[in-house]
């Protein structure tokens, strides 16, 4: 039966062999699609992570943007398509994989210091069963003085600000030392210096040849803060260099017209030329 | 009247409907602890009046109704306002707030009824669980025309009365508050914001939550009281979407509970020829509310387990019609002399369920088999024709409305194409163009024999 | 000695001497005391460590589930012992029966949390009712047909303290130094499932097998404290001692020894209570010493307790009150350019109490304000203090009607009472935004500045 048109007889094991996955790339995503009880809330996803940069999703509220992060960590389970870390299975890279939580899905209130929840970022290090040695208490520390946390690594997390917490968080996904970073909208709730302090960290990882791929709200921020930009709306609008991609056309695509981000987005994007970016 | 008569009357009859009574006060009540997510809350106060109700006992010194009402009321009272106050003030998780609460009154509870025991007085700890509606009996005369006598009335058994009043207490919340109980329960905020106090309406209905366990709990004891509280509203639930409905059908649940767990415990075991042995009431109740639950879980139309089986064998079904037709019409547009063996299509469709479907299409006539293999009938091609319009229709819109890449867009497109209304596939949009997204003709409507697809 | 141990209703009445009581709680009141307080404070201390987890996985209900869920695994363990001939009423007949229900509870629980549209806390009712429904019919039916020593199948409902052996201590012990072990070695894995699940499943800890272990170790505990406590108060002991602990400390080690240890001592208190006193059935009296630690805890606990945070609160309202006077008699005199004053009860505000008279009577003690006939008036002292909350106020009001977009999203504490509250640092940060933004308020004190006091 050769003789039928091919692409209507594409089936997933085709799809395996296509050459995109390129295994110097930190993170591909193939045909991606996501349906929470049959309802599609990702559409074909179809991306690439270059390595060693700050790479932004953005798009407006329901857009899947948490979504495709989880599905990407194998917390939600795709209706179709794959994604590869370094050209294999999430399972056999999972060490050098950091995920930084949305921080509404974290208990405060729960019994444990800014070191506790620093040191669980070298859990899977540690393994099973055994204490978190001194060793692995400097390094967690480290990662907290890192983010300008060390005098508070004793405090109980609720006794943490939002920005503090929020950095308590990036210090576990430090100090789990990985290469590529997924943060679930680091930036949300977050003080001024705080989110300085973020950025900070975000651009020496970049520097250390990292990915970090955040999820973000903020439209006036990006060109700023990222390189790359997906603008993500149940579909991939467009992904690429923020300079190529950020533009008003594929916001207007990605947000449909809503007028009030839009002239934030405007805004940042009149400042970015001014800056000359 | 025969004496079996007799005494189905004056010992079965009343613990009956005193057993169906205190399901029904539950039940009722049941249905918001439900749909507020507030389940355990009934778990708690059924276990947390015991204090109250042995306090009450031991100051009026006889089983009178008001002080153990009030007491048990009063211990309600306590918990609730102890597991709020733990929850927002002391910022104790839900659960445990509950469990500290419940189960420090219980202890209590506990405690005093050993101590009094020792006072001679008679309530055991056992009653309290299993209630004891063996002793509820009824001595009506025997002549008929005595039988609306103020005398006969007060023979009526007092737990009898005291659950007709506490259901139609109920009843009438349920009945005058019907809309204000369904707006704080589906969203508060609101409620709240149209001027509906959804904290006062939560606490009423703990109160009478409350009231209807010590109504309850001298017949059947609390175990039955939690199992009424949750079961056949979860019944109902299981069964509807709809709320009056819901109340409804947990109003039936809960006669047919009382009355069958009353028969199944009382007459079953010498009806299997253990002769002289009763089960316990509550519990064999229990059993039964339970049964009907685990029913509903397997039978209910909309969302049994049954019911969700036999719809995706039915899609699974359908859906390889769908392919085998689809798989036939390509094949017949690129090569028209050309025709598929059996095995050949199996392997290309894969489907577990491609044998069974093409012997329908064939019995159906859709499908007919050639020397030279299978091919569409007129009636097949047109169903077919439905089908691949439809996937290129999709594909077409995936491409022009949605952006996605066009060597992308079949595997969504294949499951799209599945997708009926009223029967017929759906298509998306009008076609803007006569070629889907990768050239192939997108196949007319308009043929004489407009197809219907085969749900039939 | 061993009367009052000899059976919870046969008791001798007299009170315990003093001699009693300290042999009784040093161990050294003969065999059987000696066995019941030790295996009591083993048991209290398995549950408070497993409970303690268990509390933190927001499970704590689990537990009441599948304590209830054990009956009728003790009645089937018994007709089907009695069937083969067994000893019956051995627990190493019971035991297992127990533990094998009470994991089919749980196991039922996740099925309809799963499988059926039934929330958690409706599903967790269902399976604690109907099990103990089922087994209390199967009780029943123990009781009627012709079974020797079925009476004592009751004592698992109630527990039975006084009625143990070294060999049930011993099984206690062992299970106490399970706990103990697991409550070690997977400390950090419980750790972090309980905090942040997702994250644990991208770090690639198996959650499922964890929250196995966890359930599996509360069914031990449940299991074995059956006959002390009896499968109704089980929970509380899962839950009371960790709930106590948390507001201790907010260090996850810590609170697990503490849970332990508050288990342990409830454990031997409350069996040291019930071996002394008459009719003081020992699993209600564990409880509610749990209980009454609890309660003190609740109250008295240094950081979190009731108490501590009403000081915090009150300390706040304090400041706020004295803030508002020091911002109103500042503005007056900015607006008059000298020195006012104004009558006491204008500056007094309603909201804050006694907070607001208190602060009057600390201004005066600091000597911020000077209180005469015409009312309070700034000293110099109190015009710079006056300055400075009057500014931070200014800013932080421009603040909020500058980034009226993003300020809620920037600050956490939203309510008023955050310009009270602001750092040094804090405010810094504020004028440095607003000036960058030009959007500094006009009148702005400056904190150093004494002109605009008017000096006189």
């Amino acid at each position: 039966m050769s003789t039928l048109p091919s692409h209507e007889r594409v089936s997933p094991r085709d799809l395996s062999a296509r050459p995109e996955h390129s295994p110097d790339s930190p993170l591909s995503i193939h045909a991606l699609t996501v349906a929470y009880q049959r309802k599609p809330v990702l559409w074909d996803v179809e991306f690439e992570a270059p390595g060693a940069r700050l790479i932004a999703i953005v798009g407006p509220n329901g857009a899947g943007k948490s979504t495709l992060i989880k599905a990407c960590l194998g917390l939600v389970a795709p209706a179709a398509g794959r994604v590869e870390f370094w050209g294999g299975p999430y399972r056999r890279s999972r060490i050098r994989v950091g995920y930084v939580p949305q921080r509404e899905s974290v208990d405060w209130d729960f019994p444990v210091s800014a070191l506790d929840v620093a040191a669980m970022g070298r859990y899977a290090l540690i393994g099973w069963c055994r204490p978190v040695s001194r060793a692995h208490k400097r390094a967690a520390m480290d990662a907290l003085e890192y983010v300008g946390m060390g005098e508070l690594s004793k405090r109980q997390i609720s006794q943490l600000s939002g920005g503090q917490q929020q950095r308590v968080f990036l210090a576990r996904a430090l100090a789990q030392d990985a290469d590529l970073y997924f943060m679930d909208e680091p930036f949300a709730g977050v003080d001024a210096a705080t989110e300085r302090a973020i950025i900070e960290v975000l651009r020496s990882l970049r520097a250390k040849g990292k990915t970090v791929i955040c999820v973000h709200h903020d439209l006036q921020t990006v060109p700023e803060y990222f390189d790359d930009v997906m603008l993500l709306n149940m579909r991939v609008v467009a992904s690429g260099p923020v300079g190529d991609v950020f533009t008003r056309e594929n916001l207007v695509a990605t947000y449909g017209g809503r007028l009030t981000l839009l002239d934030e987005a405007s805004e940042a994007l009149a400042r970015a030329a001014r800056g000359g970016g | 009247m025969s004496p079996q008569m007799e005494t189905f009357i004056s010992l079965d009859l009343p613990a009956m409907l005193a057993g169906t009574l205190a399901a029904l006060a539950c039940a009722l009540l049941g249905n918001f602890l439900v749909l507020r997510r507030q389940a355990m809350m009934g778990d708690a106060i059924s276990h947390a009046v015991l204090p109250g109700i042995v306090v009450g006992f031991l100051i009026a010194g006889s089983r009178s109704t008001w002080p153990i009402f009030l007491g048990a009321g009063v211990s309600a009272l306590v918990t609730v306002m102890m597991i709020s106050a733990l929850r927002r003030v002391a910022r104790v998780e839900a659960g445990a707030a509950m469990g500290v609460s419940f189960s420090i009154m219980f202890a209590l509870g506990v405690l005093l009824i050993e101590q009094s025991t020792a006072r001679g007085v008679d309530l055991d700890a056992g009653c309290v669980l299993y209630g004891q509606l063996e002793y509820i009996n009824w001595y009506p005369p025997t002549d008929w025309g005595e039988f609306w006598s103020a005398g006969t009335l007060d023979l009526i058994p007092r737990q009898v009365v005291v659950l007709l009043g506490a259901v139609g207490v109920i009843a009438l919340f349920v009945g005058v508050f019907f809309k204000e109980l369904r707006i704080t329960t589906f969203d508060p905020a609101h409620a709240s914001a149209i001027g509906i106090n959804s904290g006062l309406m939560g606490a009423v209905l703990m109160t009478l939550v409350a009231g209807a366990t010590v109504a309850a709990f001298e017949a059947v004891g609390s175990i039955l009281v939690i199992a009424m509280l949750i079961t056949p509203p979860a019944t109902a639930r299981l069964l509807t979407d709809r709320y009056s409905t819901q109340i409804l059908l947990s109003v039936g649940f809960a006669v047919v509970t009382g009355v069958l767990g009353y028969l199944v415990g009382a007459f079953l075991p010498s009806a299997l020829g253990f002769e002289g042995m009763a089960l316990n009431i509550a519990g064999t109740m229990t059993i039964v509310g339970v049964l009907m639950l685990i029913g509903a879980i397997f039978a209910s139309p909309s969302h049994g387990v049954i019911a969700r089986a036999v719809r995706r064998r039915r899609l699974a079904r359908q859906i390889a019609r769908d392919d085998i037709l689809a798989l036939l019409f390509r094949l017949e547009e690129i090569r028209p002399d050309h025709a598929m063996l059996d095995d050949q299509l199996r392997e290309a469709t894969g489907h577990t369920q491609a044998r069974a479907a093409l012997r329908e299409l064939v019995s159906r006539g859709h499908v007919e088999r050639t020397n030279k293999g299978l091919a569409l009938r007129d009636s097949g091609r047109a169903l077919a024709r439905g089908v691949v319009r439809s996937h290129r229709l999709w594909e077409s819109w995936l491409v022009d409305t949605l952006g996605l890449r066009a060597d992308h867009v079949h595997q969504t497109a294949e499951r799209l194409e599945h997708l009926r209304d009223a029967g017929r596939p759906i298509e998306p949009g009008e076609p803007g163009r006569e070629f889907d997204p990768h050239d192939r003709p997108i196949p007319d409507r308009d043929d004489p024999e407009t197809p219907r697809s085969g749900r039939e | 000695m061993n009367a009052p141990l000899a059976s919870i209703s046969d008791a001798a009445s007299q009170a315990p001497t003093l001699t009693e009581i300290v042999r009784t709680l040093t161990l050294t009141a003969g065999f059987n005391a000696k066995v019941v307080v030790l295996s009591a404070a083993l048991l209290g201390i398995s549950a408070g460590l497993v409970g303690c987890f268990a509390l933190l996985r927001k499970r704590a209900l689990m537990g009441d589930a599948l304590a209830h869920a054990t009956l009728p695994g003790i009645a089937l363990a018994f007709i089907i012992g009695a069937a083969f001939g067994l000893e019956a009423r051995s627990l190493a007949v019971l035991l297992p029966g127990a533990a094998i229900a009470g994991i089919a509870g749980v196991v039922c629980v996740q099925l309809l949390v799963h499988h059926t549209r039934l929330r958690e806390d409706a599903a967790i009712g269902i399976v604690l009712s109907g099990f103990f429904g089922l087994g209390v019919a199967l009780l029943s039916y123990i009781q009627g047909g012709n079974y020797a020593d079925a009476g004592g199948l009751n004592t698992f409902i109630y527990g039975q303290t006084a009625a143990m052996l070294p060999r049930d201590a011993a099984l206690m012990g062992a299970v106490a130094l399970l706990t103990i072990l697991a409550s070690v070695l997977f400390h950090k894995e419980f750790a972090i499932v309980a905090f942040n699940e997702d994250y644990a499943r991208t770090q690639g800890w198996p959650v499922p097998r964890l929250d196995l272990l966890m359930m599996g170790l509360v069914v031990l505990v449940t299991v074995v404290g059956l006959q002390a406590v009896g499968l109704l108060l089980i929970v509380a002991l899962l839950i009371i001692p960790a709930a106590a602990a948390s507001f201790w400390t907010r260090r996850l080690r810590t609170m697990v020894i503490l849970s332990g240890c508050i288990g342990g001592f409830s454990g031997y208190l409350g069996a040291s209570v019930s071996a002394l006193t008459p009719r003081m059935p020992a699993g209600a009296v564990i409880v509610l010493t749990g209980g009454v630690v609890f309660l003190l805890s609740m109250l008295f606990a240094p950081q979190r307790g009731l108490l501590a945070e009403q000081i915090r609160t009150f300390a706040l309202r304090r400041r706020v009150a004295r803030e508002h006077w020091l911002r109103r008699l500042y503005e007056a005199q900015d607006r008059g350019g000298a020195p006012v004053s104004i009558p006491t009860h204008d500056l007094v505000s309603r909201g804050l109490g006694l907070g607001s008279v208190l602060a009057r009577v600390d201004l005066r003690l600091s000597g911020l304000i000077e209180v005469s006939g015409a009312g309070a008036s700034l000293t110099e002292r109190g015009t710079r203090e006056g300055a400075r909350v009057t500014r931070n106020h200014r800013l932080w009001e421009q603040y909020l009607m500058t980034y009226a977009d993003l300020a809620p999203s920037h600050v956490d504490l939203s309510a008023d009472l955050v310009e009270h509250v602001l750092s040094p640092e804090l405010i810094d940060e504020l004028e440095t935004a607003l000036r960058e933004r030009k959007a500094l308020p006009e009148r702005l004190p400056d904190h150093t500045e004494r002109e605009a006091g008017g000096r006189p």
